[in-house]
């Protein structure tokens, strides 16, 4: 056995069975009884009422089994605004004659045939009452108002006197930056195969939260939670779009329950970009003053974020700015603007993805004003201690990265004037960022059973959305079991297993393996005891201490880019990149780097190509498929991006010392960008995404674009 | 998506015999049409396969021309060698569109009746003259981003968003078409229409003509350059794209030819600013004129106004690098 087998940059033990399509997904579940098909028929209006339904036509159309509308949808339970875990409420389907957003479901088509279903669904005639809603985030600041779902303390903070150390500060940045929709589009779309057997539902559906589903699901149905099974054993993508239980989900449920058969709803790709949740956008004021040797006096981070008005969420984006650099007067704001569109929620590194493409790029801003190396701006503003709650980082490595970081990626030969590294056509930059994501960790259980063989199973509800937590757990209980890997069979995903939080937060590492070190360790203690091996079973819960009250928690790493913009048409291409990180202990050296760097790819999409299209007229998303919609390909992305992880330990953070990795790739990322873009050619763009016309722009108005 | 039926004739005769009945379309690669019919705005009850037709050579033509069969596919065309050596825009303008997948399914002839890829036009909901004549159009006061700048009306702004079509465009090709009543030649040029106040009409191919060929005439001298602007590095459509070509003598320009893609309802020939050029010495100034002329009488409609310029820096530098091509 080698020294740990925690951290080894192992292969996922459940790659063989995706790659040779055993894996089955929600989507392709094979009912016992024969499958049929449902197609959601949505509305095409953004606010208004339905006056009435014409579904004589699909009902008579090729083996149309049913159609569901607001006058026959099942009795399910309401609709709660709050909730102390929002992706455990009700989601009820076609209740309501009231229509809250486009795209939003009005009917549901089943029938034989998926292609049956789908012809069927274009018959269904809703005709709607529209009345006029409010689609235009650029009137943000006219509507803007607190949150009421998070509390006071939450949305806006203090520290000193803002107003006076700004007043105070030698050299000031007041910029406004904005931020677009982005629209989850993980591979597979949210899918779902319902099957009920007598009173009981068994339910094969691509969700990351598989307890709150499970209560979701029953509560909508009002049926006894323990007569719901629902499972989730492989899911395509997650990034937070699967946190919510969607229409897919309740309405293959009712419809399996009236037709008493099995029915499968899958989302479409166009019906994701409005049916499932998306970033909100956002606005956000930052502010910041410094002296004349670049330590800061004041920092300000206001944010203004869309919100559904039928469903509040807060784009969290000013909270580690919190933390992230020491300065005596300290002000965060977030106020939300309630629009008519559909539901914003969770979208990879909530907050802290967009709230770095703000501050970070200030941060360059200030630099450049200082006349001083952006590094060196970081490194003197390094807080001893959490500089608003006034506790210690339980650790804290933010210098590390970025001076490795700096090393690695010769970082010194930057050009400090812009718009002077050329390379033929192309004007060459580079910039730098900080990356922070907060650290959690919630309550979990684990079951481990092992058989006369030595073999282990390791039961929990957590899923692995493709992060390797399958990987990670077997890592774990090999381990702490000495056992080989090969001899742990894990297995997740299903609400019968022991309770956990889920993947959401970068919080399923710490809590899961925290929980089943505790299993491992009372399974361990029987065997010591001269019990088994051969019919053992051991259960473990754990749950954070007063650590997460004490210490301040954080991830820290530090991202670095090299672009090339055209000269004449504003294309920016990346060169190079790479990204230095601290998060805590590595329980999978392989996973993890992918993690890292799939976050860091959508930090590049951030930053140059990804923006949902609102047209404020109809409260629709345009562009709503993936020719539309852009994302990195392959050759936006040079064989050159990497991602390093310092070694790291944080026993503050959970026994094993691990600390939330999925999520901080993608902080800061876009803003190492955004600044090497500043860096090659002189024009600041702080209206994400920097697309050509926008550099454009700055290439003809040079002295509006640099402000200098 | 609608039901419909489907057959694969083996000739192109009864090609054009099976697309005589009502609701019958010709289906190529299918990666255009298919994708319209899943989002009904194409309809067809019937479809005719083209693509087993004996259509799929490229055959040499006169004085070093090409006939480029119809279901030839993109992928085939672009890494044909008589393509790279004699009309390299063209196969540099196939590399530069779509992915490879989609490139080994699309056809020849599919390609250049693709349709717009309007976001509105894609959204059976909401109105569009294209689609439903006389409904509006949602680009003209929506989001146009992608949109016309060049020959658009206040019917129609959608733009024709081949790449093929604009190096086909530049290279003076014709296109051979077969009807039950016999076949016939069109120019390129005349292949597409503008929309003036029918939209829905992008062709000048009568109902049921089949295109068979695409034929390249001689291959003309001079550096030729497809230089595609695009928000991606790849799998993106042109914000703006350029054919140009430009041929030198003695330091002047005794030719040119110049084509742009995303600017225009179709391929667009920029003949004044062609005509220009000759005669004018190899500079900067003269390609920056050229750019010029190539968006003269441009009208952009808000979100698409960088276009104008965007084209007229892109045609510029497209002419340069073709001339210096030829010096070097
Ligand atoms: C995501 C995506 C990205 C793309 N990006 C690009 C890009 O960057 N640049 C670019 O140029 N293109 C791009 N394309 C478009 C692609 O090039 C076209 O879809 C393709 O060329 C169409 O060819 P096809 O053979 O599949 O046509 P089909 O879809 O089969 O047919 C298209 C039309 O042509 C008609 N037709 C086909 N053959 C004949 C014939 N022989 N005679 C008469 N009518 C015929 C059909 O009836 C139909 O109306 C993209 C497509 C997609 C889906
Ligand atoms: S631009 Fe043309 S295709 Fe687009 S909405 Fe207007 S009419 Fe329709």
């Amino acid at each position: 056995m080698p020294d740990s087998v925690i951290g080894q940059p192992l292969d996922r033990v459940d790659g063989k069975a995706k790659v040779t399509g055993a894996a089955r997904y929600a989507g392709d579940t094979q009912a016992t009884g024969r499958l049929a098909f449902g197609v959601i028929v949505t509305s095409t209006i953004g606010q208004g009422t339905i006056s009435g339904t014409d579904t004589a036509a699909a009902k008579r159309a090729p083996g149309v089994l049913m159609v569901m509308t607001h006058e026959n949808a099942p009795r399910q339970a309401a609709f709660k605004h709050a909730g102390e875990d929002r992706h455990a409420r009700p989601k009820p389907q076609l209740t309501e004659r009231v229509v809250h957003h486009h795209g939003e479901p009005v009917a549901l088509v089943v029938a034989e045939t998926f292609e049956q279903a789908n012809a069927a669904a274009r018959m269904v005639k809703v005709s709607c009452k529209a009345e006029p809603g409010l689609y235009d985030f650029n009137d943000a600041k006219r509507l803007a108002r607190t949150p009421r779902e998070i509390e006071e303390s939450k949305a806006h903070s203090k520290v000193g006197d803002f107003d006076k150390g700004f007043a105070q500060g030698a050299v000031k940045i007041d910029a406004t930056y904005s931020t677009p929709y982005q629209n989850h589009n993980p591979m597979e779309p949210p899918a779902s195969v319902a099957e009920w057997s007598g009173e009981k539902l068994t339910i094969h559906s691509a969700v990351q939260l598989v307890h709150s589903a499970h209560q979701s699901i029953a509560d909508t149905l009002k049926i006894p939670p323990r007569n719901v099974e629902v499972v989730s054993e492989y899911i395509g993508g997650g990034f937070g779009g699967k946190l919510p239980v969607y229409a897919d989900a309740i309405l293959a449920a009712l419809a399996a329950r009236e037709l008493k058969r099995p029915v499968k709803v899958v989302m479409t790709r166009q019906q994701m970009f409005e049916m499932a949740a998306h970033r909100a956008a956002t606005l956000q004021r930052v502010r910041l003053a410094a002296d004349g040797e670049g330590k800061l006096t004041a920092i300000a981070h206001e944010v203004w974020s869309q919100s559904a008005r039928m469903d509040e969420y807060t784009e969290s984006a000013a909270s580690s700015t919190r933390a992230i650099y020491a300065a005596p007067n300290r002000l965060t704001r977030h106020l939300i603007v309630p629009l008519d569109l559909p539901v914003a929620d969770s979208m990879r590194a909530p907050g802290d993805a967009v709230g770095q493409l703000a501050v970070e790029q200030a941060m360059d801003e200030l630099a450049d004003k200082l006349n001083l190396d952006p590094l060196e701006l970081r490194l003197r503003n390094e807080p001893a201690e959490d500089p608003e709650k006034n506790i210690p980082f339980s650790t804290r490595s933010l210098v590390a990265c970025l001076k490795d970081g700096a090393e690695r990626f010769g970082w010194s030969h930057r050009a400090r004037t812009p718009g002077t590294m050329k390379d033929g056509q192309w004007l060459v930059g580079m910039g730098m960022a900080t990356a922070i994501r907060p650290n959690f960790r919630r309550p979990a259980s684990a079951r481990v059973h092992m058989d006369e063989r030595r073999h282990l199973t390791v039961e929990m509800d957590m899923t692995d959305v493709g992060t390797g937590s399958y990987t990670i757990f077997a890592q774990v209980a090999a381990e702490l079991l000495e056992v080989p890997v090969e001899d742990v069979t894990v297995q997740l995903g299903h609400s019968g297993y022991p309770k956990t939080p889920g993947s959401g937060g970068s919080f399923g590492a710490a809590s899961c393996t925290s929980a089943l070190r505790e299993a491992c360790i009372a399974l361990k203690a029987k065997l010591d005891a001269g019990q088994g091996p051969g019919n053992l079973s051991a259960e473990g819960k754990s749950e954070p201490g007063d650590e997460y009250k004490k210490f301040s928690q954080y991830s820290y790493g530090a991202n670095f880019a090299e672009v090339a913009v055209d000269a004449t048409t504003g294309e920016v291409r990346l060169r190079r990149m790479l990204g230095v990180f601290d998060a805590g202990r590595i329980l999978n050296a392989k996973t993890a780097r992918s993690q890292l760097i799939g976050g860091m790819i959508w930090g590049v999409s951030s930053a140059l190509h990804e923006a949902g299209i609102v047209d404020p007229r109809f409260g629709s998303f345009v562009n709503n498929d993936l020719a539309g919609y852009h994302v990195p390909v392959h050759a936006d992305i040079p064989a050159s991006l990497d991602a390093v992880m310092l070694a790291g330990f944080d026993d503050k953070s959970s026994p094993l010392g691990s600390k939330g990795v999925g999520e901080l790739g993608i902080c800061g990322a876009g803003a190492a960008i955004a600044n090497a873009v500043f860096n090659a050619c002189g024009v600041r763009v702080r209206d994400y995404p920097i697309t050509p016309d926008k550099i454009l722009n700055g290439f003809l108005r040079p002295n509006l674009a640099q402000q200098r | 998506m609608k039901a419909f039926t489907y057959e694969r004739p083996a000739d192109t005769a009864a090609a054009v015999r099976a697309v005589a009945r009502p609701g019958a379309k010709f289906l190529g690669g299918g990666t255009n049409l298919l994708d319209l019919m899943k989002v009904e705005v194409e309809t067809p009850t019937h479809l005719v396969d083209v693509t087993r037709l004996p259509l799929s050579d490229i055959d040499d033509a006169p004085n070093g021309g090409l006939r480029i069969g119809a279901t030839v596919t993109n992928s085939e065309l672009s890494n044909d060698k008589r393509v790279r050596e004699r009309f390299p825009m063209l196969s540099l303008a196939l590399l530069n569109g779509a992915s490879g997948q989609l490139r080994n399914q699309a056809t020849t002839a599919g390609n250049l009746l693709q349709r717009t890829r309007c976001y509105y036009f894609y959204d059976p909901s909401k109105p569009c003259n294209k689609r439903v004549p006389g409904s509006g159009c949602s680009a003209l006061n929506g989001y146009n981003r992608i949109h016309a700048v060049l020959g658009g009306s206040e019917a129609c702004i959608a733009v024709h968003p081949s790449d093929m079509a604009v190096a086909m465009a530049a290279l003076d090709a014709e296109v051979e078409v077969q009807s039950i009543s016999g076949t016939r030649l069109l120019k390129i040029a005349d292949l597409h229409r503008l929309p003036g106040t029918s939209p829905q009409q992008e062709t000048n191919l009568a109902a049921g003509e089949l295109i068979t060929a695409v034929v390249l005439p001689t291959p003309p001298g001079g550096g030729q350059v497809y230089r595609k602007v695009r928000d991606r590095a790849s799998y993106a459509f042109a914000l703006v794209s350029v054919a140009a070509l430009v041929e030198v003598k003695d330091d002047h320009i005794t030719a040119a030819r110049i084509a742009l893609g995303g600017v225009a309802p179709k391929p667009w020939r920029a003949l004044d600013a062609e005509r220009l050029l000759v005669g004018q010495a190899v500079n900067d100034d003269a390609f920056a004129a050229a750019g010029e002329a190539a968006v003269a009488g441009a009208q952009g409609h808000g979100h698409n106004d960088f276009k104008i310029v965007l084209a007229a820096r892109t045609v510029a530098r497209a002419l340069a690098d073709a001339a210096a091509q030829r010096k070097g």
